[in-house]
Parts: C-alpha cells; sequence; structure tokens
C-alpha cells in the first residue's frame, strides 16, 4: 500500500489530484517566486475526510500542507514535493448563523467576504477585512491571522474568532473554544501559519455595522507632514477605524492603474475612516480635518456617499497591482514599526533607494505602523532582483532595529523564516518548538514555515540556566 | 545562602499558603534574570514554584498539589516604557494594576481593563484573568497584551509578541500563558496595547424583574461599550450600560428610550465590575441562563461572561444549563464538579509535558491535574 492508494480509497477520482498538469496549479501561493509541485493534491468535502487524509500522512510519515484560496503572501501555503497538498475550497457552507449571539460558524474554504455577504442586508459584518476579501478563505485568514486596514480599530481575525474545530497533526477532530478554561490554545493556534493542525469549522464574531461611516482624503506635500498628522490623531485620543498613506511612487502608480484622481502633485495622501455613531463621528470628523490643516495638508476631500468612498478606497486598495504598470517586478515587504518611528524608518528606507539605486514605493497602514513597501525592479537586468533583495532585507533590519517586527499582517511562512533569528533569540524560538511539539510531534503539518531549522521534537532542548543547588 | 545571587529568600508560612499549601520558602527576584536563576536552582533541586503577584487570586481554581517554592514578584512592580505616542506600554509582571493606571492616566491613557482586586498585579491578571464589563468593546487580556517574557521551569528566559500591535511572527506565547494559573512557567514581564481615556462616559442603569434581555440595545447602533447585569440572590436585577465618548450623554439618553426608562449617571453603579461574592464560580452562558436560588450572579449581557455566588451543587447547576454553557467552580467551598466539560484538554495535557515535564509549575490547579 502506498499513500496514493490509500488517497484514492478515501476519496472519488475527481478529488485526488496526480496529473502533473493539473498539480502545476497548486505550485505556489500569491508569493508566487517560491514554488513546489505537490506530491498529490487532495480536494475533502468535511472535517472527518480532512483528519482521514492527515492520519494517513502519520501512517506514512507524509508531510501535509493546507491551502485555501492560495492568495497569502509569504508562501504559507507553498506545497512540499513530498507532501500531500490539503485544499479546502470544496468547504465553502457557512453552517449557521446567529444574530441575536453575534456569531457565524462556517467551514474553512468560505471567504471572507462571503460572511458579510451573508448578513450585511440585516445590518451586521466580519470585522477583519484583508485586502483580498473577495477571495482568501477563512481558514487561511485564521492560519495567518489576517488584518486588514480596519485592524486598527477592531483588531485581528484572532480578535474575531470565537471557537475553532481543529484536525490536529495526530488526525484527531478536537474543538477549541474561548470558553475552555486554561491555556488559550484558541489564541495560540491562531496565527500558527498551519503548523498546529488544521481548521475546519470556524465560529466568527459577527459585528452590528456602525450607523455612520466617513473618509477623509487628505494630501500633503511631504510624506513627514502626513506622518506627523497620524501622530497628532492618535495623540487627540481618536481611533479611527483606518488611517492608510500612500506615498508620490504609490500614488502614481495607482493614478496610472484606476485614475483614482488623488488630488496632483500630492507627496503622500491620507485616508482616515472613521466610524461609530453619527454624534461620535460628527465630532471627530471636525477635529481630523483641523488636525491635517495644522499639519500642512492642502487638501481635503470627504466622502459624502458610499460611491465616493469607494473611489477614495481605490487607489489605496489596487496599490499593489498597480506597480506592476510602472516596474516589472516587485517585492512586498510586510514590516511594523512603532508609530513614532515612521518618519526615521522611511528616512531610513530613502536612504536605502539612493545606495542601491533600487525605487521603493510606499504604501502603509499608517495608523499602527504596519508599512508594505513596494521594493521595485526589473527582473531583466543583471543584478537588480539580488539588489531588490538586499533592499527588502534591509527594510526589515530597520524595522527589528526600531522595535517592530518582520511582519505585520501577512505572516513568516518561507519567505521570512530566514529572518526570524534576528528577532528573536534561539531560547525564544526553541520555546516556540514546545508548542509546535506538543501539537505536532512528528512535525508533519506545513514543515519548513515559520521557523528556520527548527529542532526535532524528540532533541534534549538544553541543560538548566541557573546555577546548580546553591540557593536553598 | 543567597549571598552570590542577590535574591532574596525567606522561610514561607501560613500567610504565603496557596489554596491552603504552605511553601517551604519565599522567593522575591527583583529581575527576569533572578527569577531565572531561582527557577534554575529549583530545576537542580526538584522543587515545585508557584508565581505570585497581589496574591488576591492564590485561593481561586485547585490547589497546587505541593508548592517548595512561592516566587513573589512583588518586588518587580515598574513600568520599564511607556511610550505615549505608540499608545504602548512595558512592564515587570509584580507591578499593580492600580498603580500602572496612575502612570498612565497622567497620559491621558489606559489599559481597558476592569480588574476588580486593588492589590492585584498584571502578571496575575494574565495567569488568572477575570471578566471585566468594558471586554466586550475593548477585549479580554489577552486581547491587549502585544508581548510578554516568560521564564520557565528550567530557568530559560523566553520572548514572544514585541511592542508593536500588530505583529504576526512567531507563536503567540502570551495568549498560551493567559489562563495557565502558574503552570507552564513564569510571566515576567508584558507589554500591553493601550487606549486614550475617553473624553466622557455615561452609564444608563435601570431595574427590572428576573433576568433582561439587552438585545434591543445591542441591535442599536449606540454602540455601549459594556451591558451588565446585577442580578443578586433575592430582589430586583439591575441593568446597567456604558456609553464612552464626546457624545456618551447623547447615546445614553438614546438608548434610555430604547428600554423606555432608566437613569443617566456620570458614575458606575457600585456593583460594576465587582465580584457578587464567595464562593466564587465563573459561567459562561450565552442565553438567560436558569440560576438557582440563593444565587447571585453579575457580568456581561453582550459577551455572555458572568461572575456567580453563592452555595450550590455544581453539577446540578450544569444540568439545568443549555449544553454550551461552561460553569467552573472559582473559589471556596464546592459542592459537584469544579471544572465541568473542556474539550481541549487532551491538548493543554500535551502542552503542559513540554514545557513543564517534571511537573513543577504549580501542579494540579487546572482541570486534568495540569
Amino acid at each position: 500500500m502506498t499513500v496514493f492508494d490509500r488517497l484514492d480509497a478515501l476519496f472519488p477520482p475527481d478529488r485526488v489530484i496526480t496529473d502533473p498538469v493539473r498539480l502545476r496549479t497548486y505550485e505556489c501561493d500569491g508569493l508566487t517566486y517560491h514554488r513546489a509541485t505537490p506530491m498529490v493534491v487532495v480536494l475533502p468535502e468535511t472535517t472527518e475526510e480532512i483528519a482521514a487524509v492527515v492520519r494517513v500522512c502519520a501512517e506514512f510519515g507524509v508531510p501535509f500542507v493546507a491551502r485555501g484560496s492560495g492568495t497569502g503572501l509569504s508562501g504559507g501555503a507553498l506545497p512540499r514535493s513530498d507532501g500531500v497538498l490539503i485544499v479546502t475550497s470544496r468547504m465553502r457552507r457557512i453552517l449557521s448563523i446567529d444574530l441575536d449571539q453575534r456569531r457565524a460558524v462556517v467551514e474553512p474554504g468560505v471567504t471572507n467576504l462571503a460572511i458579510t455577504e451573508a448578513v450585511r442586508d440585516r445590518g451586521y459584518y466580519y470585522a477583519p477585512d484583508p485586502s483580498s476579501q473577495q477571495i482568501c478563505s477563512i481558514g487561511g485568514n485564521v492560519a495567518e491571522n489576517s488584518g486588514g486596514a480596519h485592524c486598527l480599530k477592531y483588531g485581528f481575525t484572532v480578535n474575531h474568532v470565537l471557537a475553532l474545530e481543529i484536525v490536529t497533526p495526530e488526525g484527531e477532530i478536537i474543538e477549541i473554544s474561548e470558553d475552555d478554561f486554561g491555556y488559550d490554545l484558541l489564541g495560540a493556534f491562531v496565527g500558527s501559519e498551519g503548523t498546529l493542525g488544521i481548521a475546519t469549522k470556524i465560529t466568527v464574531r459577527l459585528m452590528r455595522a456602525p450607523e455612520s461611516v466617513t473618509t477623509l482624503l487628505a494630501a500633503f506635500q511631504t510624506i513627514e507632514a502626513g506622518g506627523q498628522a497620524v501622530s497628532a490623531i492618535i495623540g487627540a485620543g481618536i481611533m479611527p477605524a483606518a488611517i492608510e498613506m500612500m506615498d508620490a511612487l504609490a500614488i502614481e502608480a495607482a493614478e496610472a492603474a484606476v485614475a483614482c484622481g488623488y488630488p496632483a502633485a500630492a507627496g503622500a495622501v491620507l485616508i482616515v475612516e472613521l466610524d461609530g455613531p453619527s454624534s461620535e463621528v460628527e465630532a471627530q470628523l471636525a477635529e481630523v480635518i483641523a488636525i491635517c490643516v495644522g499639519t500642512g495638508s492642502f487638501e481635503q476631500r470627504v466622502a459624502a456617499s458610499a460611491d465616493e468612498r469607494a473611489k477614495i478606497w481605490k487607489g489605496r486598495k489596487s496599490a499593489f497591482a498597480a506597480v506592476g504598470r510602472i516596474s516589472p517586478a516587485y517585492i512586498v515587504q510586510d514590516g511594523v514599526v512603532p508609530r513614532t518611528s515612521l518618519g526615521e524608518v522611511l528616512a531610513g528606507i530613502d536612504a536605502l533607494q539612493d545606495e542601491f539605486g533600487i525605487r521603493v514605493a510606499n504604501v502603509f497602514h499608517a495608523g499602527d505602523g504596519n508599512l508594505h513597501p513596494l521594493v521595485l525592479f526589473d527582473d531583466t537586468a543583471p543584478g537588480e532582483g539580488e539588489r531588490a533583495e538586499i533592499v527588502s532585507g534591509r527594510i526589515l533590519d530597520l524595522c527589528i532595529l526600531h522595535g517592530g517586527s518582520i511582519t505585520g499582517e501577512h505572516g513568516v511562512g518561507v519567505d521570512k523564516a530566514r529572518y526570524m533569528p534576528r528577532m528573536f533569540t534561539d531560547d525564544d524560538l526553541d520555546t516556540m518548538q514546545l508548542l509546535r511539539c506538543a501539537f505536532d510531534p512528528g512535525g508533519r503539518s506545513n514543515p519548513g514555515k515559520v521557523f528556520p531549522t527548527p529542532r526535532l521534537c524528540g532533541e534534549v532542548p538544553r541543560v538548566h540556566k541557573g546555577s546548580p543547588g546553591e540557593i536553598f | 545562602m543567597l549571598g552570590h545571587t542577590g535574591v532574596m529568600i525567606r522561610d514561607g508560612g501560613p500567610l504565603d499558603a496557596v489554596g491552603g499549601v504552605t511553601p517551604r520558602w519565599v522567593a522575591q527576584p527583583e529581575s527576569v534574570e533572578e527569577i531565572a536563576v531561582v527557577m534554575g536552582a529549583c530545576a537542580d533541586g526538584g522543587l515545585a514554584v508557584t508565581p505570585a503577584g497581589g496574591r488576591t487570586k492564590l485561593g481561586w481554581a485547585a490547589p497546587p498539589e505541593r508548592v517548595d517554592v512561592l516566587l513573589d514578584l512583588s518586588s518587580m512592580h515598574d513600568v520599564l516604557e511607556h511610550v505615549a505616542g505608540d499608545l504602548v506600554v512595558r512592564v515587570q509582571a509584580g507591578i499593580p494594576v492600580t498603580r500602572l493606571a496612575e502612570v498612565l492616566a497622567k497620559a491621558g491613557q489606559a489599559l481597558a481593563l476592569d480588574v476588580p482586586f486593588p492589590d492585584a498585579t498584571i502578571g496575575g491578571t494574565l495567569a488568572a484573568p477575570s471578566p471585566g464589563p468594558r471586554a466586550f468593546r475593548y477585549g479580554n487580556a489577552r486581547d491587549l497584551l502585544i508581548g510578554v517574557t516568560v521564564v520557565l521551569a528550567d530557568g530559560t528566559i523566553a520572548r514572544a509578541g514585541g511592542k508593536v500591535v500588530k505583529n504576526v511572527a512567531g507563536y503567540d506565547l502570551g495568549k498560551l500563558f493567559t489562563g495557565s494559573y502558574g503552570t507552564l512557567g513564569v510571566i515576567a514581564e508584558a507589554t500591553f496595547r493601550l487606549h486614550p481615556i475617553p473624553a466622557d462616559r455615561r452609564w444608563l442603569s435601570f431595574e427590572c424583574e428576573g433576568w433582561e434581555d439587552a438585545g434591543d440595545l445591542l441591535r442599536s447602533q449606540l454602540e455601549p461599550s459594556a451591558v451588565e447585569i446585577d442580578h443578586p440572590a433575592e430582589g430586583l436585577s439591575t441593568v446597567a450600560a456604558l456609553f464612552e465618548g464626546p457624545a456618551a450623554e447623547q447615546r445614553a439618553l438614546a438608548a434610555r428610550e430604547l428600554f423606555e426608562g432608566g437613569d443617566v449617571h456620570t458614575e458606575a453603579p457600585a456593583w460594576w465590575g465587582q465580584p457578587p461574592g464567595s464562593p466564587l464560580h465563573s459561567l459562561r452562558c450565552r442565553v438567560a441562563p436558569s440560576v438557582p436560588d440563593g444565587i447571585s450572579v453579575r457580568g456581561s449581557l453582550a459577551t455572555g461572561v458572568y461572575l456567580a455566588s453563592g452555595s450550590t451543587d455544581l453539577d446540578a447547576w450544569r444540568s439545568a444549563l443549555p449544553d454550551h454553557a461552561r460553569l467552573v467552580g472559582l473559589s471556596g467551598d464546592l459542592t459537584g464538579d469544579r471544572w465541568g466539560p473542556i474539550p481541549s484538554l487532551p491538548l493543554m495535557r500535551r502542552v503542559k509535558e513540554r514545557f513543564d515535564p517534571e511537573r513543577r509549575m504549580s501542579p494540579g490547579r487546572l482541570a486534568g491535574g495540569l
């Protein structure tokens, strides 16, 4: 018996893919420069089928990788050529919606936006809103602890998931919930990038839609002035739903791609969205406009309708794709810095551009210091890709130097595993491995992601750190 | 005995008891490194350790099987870093929550947690969280925690998270340790996201008979920060809702229309966020719970998380509650099973085995002898 025999026995032929041409569909996720052809792809339709596949993997010592819609930007769903890829795209049922208790139970393949669409007409929504929300799956969101533009006020996936049914790497089906007295396994599982098992049912929080939403576009001569406005807004005790910033190069790209019509000659634009009870929003909008004017904004536009709001967001949301118009290739980074260090870090990125002759477009969630520098390069020009890689790594170093993080919402995946030792000590990483080994002693669940060369679970971790026996 | 380390050690006494178990020694470290030295020595000696902060909840959950060393973190009470512009604070775990609040208030900021025990420390609030009214809006301790330093049973110092709110690098050990009751290791330092103190606050409160459904308010767009009920063992219940922001009064008045009555106050009701008494039980129930005679219940109609008080047979009460509900005996004399069902217990057990294979960290404090 081989793994293939066992999978053939579990699934009808159309749900086990071994044809090399069809396998290529799955060779990468949204981070397309890491590719691997999976040994086999399965398309389960139930929790029990996922558990059965995982148990087959355990029996044969074969690794497995879960994949939702494949929109991730860190290679978290990169397959293993020696492993099984478990694709949840057929698990798209919304199992229950309870508006009185403001929660829904969904299967992992349900798209992020589908949850909101199911309850929007009744005045509710699911808060985390990654840019890919039209296609990304909620299972992927759980794995990556996805954020989005509005997480400044509302938090991340982990703050909106109330319970999970998971298949452990041993193939058991276990429910973990915020109601469990003891360790917060739910909080530890969300964001573990598929290394602790596969979420098969997800209970999410639904929120009442705010009474009022107002979106302001403010244009500044310089990115520094925009940054001062951000600090002043937060300093005034205002918590907008979102604060986004784009620099001149990003504006140029968005203009070329979608003609978003942002003010001409702007060195930076700020998008500030306020939501809540109308009475609160009105008071805050006046204050935010005054702050922007006070910090040098030369033009402010307030969206008067949902259409106008969508128009303001269009430029921002299209920015990643839009840089394709002005550059043959680019690397998206996801570093985070403390808000108060934004100015210094942006100046540092400027210096890197000059030093390496590489252009960087800055699009970022300014409210929470989450930078998305787009490092532009021409992949046909000799050496330029390598220089872009160096700039990209140096930007992460800048983030770490200022007390930030190498990733705010895209995840570590395969892409940034090598940077983890710059942010964490060996002891930090070994301690994280204890959690990994508790869930996945065989190291079969999405191996090679998050951690650089993890220790095997059987290895003796370390010697005692204290001085022996002299204290008592 | 401690000359070379500088760690303060004394003999334990009855006042140091953890759930009735008296430690042999009390160690009072003043730094993360000193914690590591003590933990390393305890590892060599096979000694069991229970961390303690303000000692407000040492009687909660089950008593430990044994305690050789009470690790008293009350000397680690400093704010290490407060960057107001980032709305972030890093503290030592032994800092009392009230003292931290004083420091933050000077900058117009707060850690948005309601902690009813004046002596409670940050470490204890993470290790043994108690529900608070504003969790509905701001989340619980685990939602506000963005970074942590822990010391493991073998003396290893490990950090996770960081000092930025948005950060998905590595496992979130801070969340794992939240609710761990000292059974995985020692929480030594913690970093939190903060919130600005709201410009204004109003409480709308009204009395009612029995249990009240706050559905109309929760379906409204008035965005209360909390909706609490005080359901005493005898007499009328009170429901109170908190509104925060420049237009708090306006919203509280609008909410009064919804309930067709009630009074608007600038101060919280006296019972707001306070545990209802002793013995204390944790109740999670998303619909109106059946409440046995002689039991008082306080907590959030918005999240379904309550504290209950009074003598009762936990098994009998549990059987009268809906299947999804959870009832746990926190403190005091108990009749019946303390824990009730915990579906993820098998996974918790495996985590315990990895983090504390020798079972020296507060062994037995949690369900299943964790």
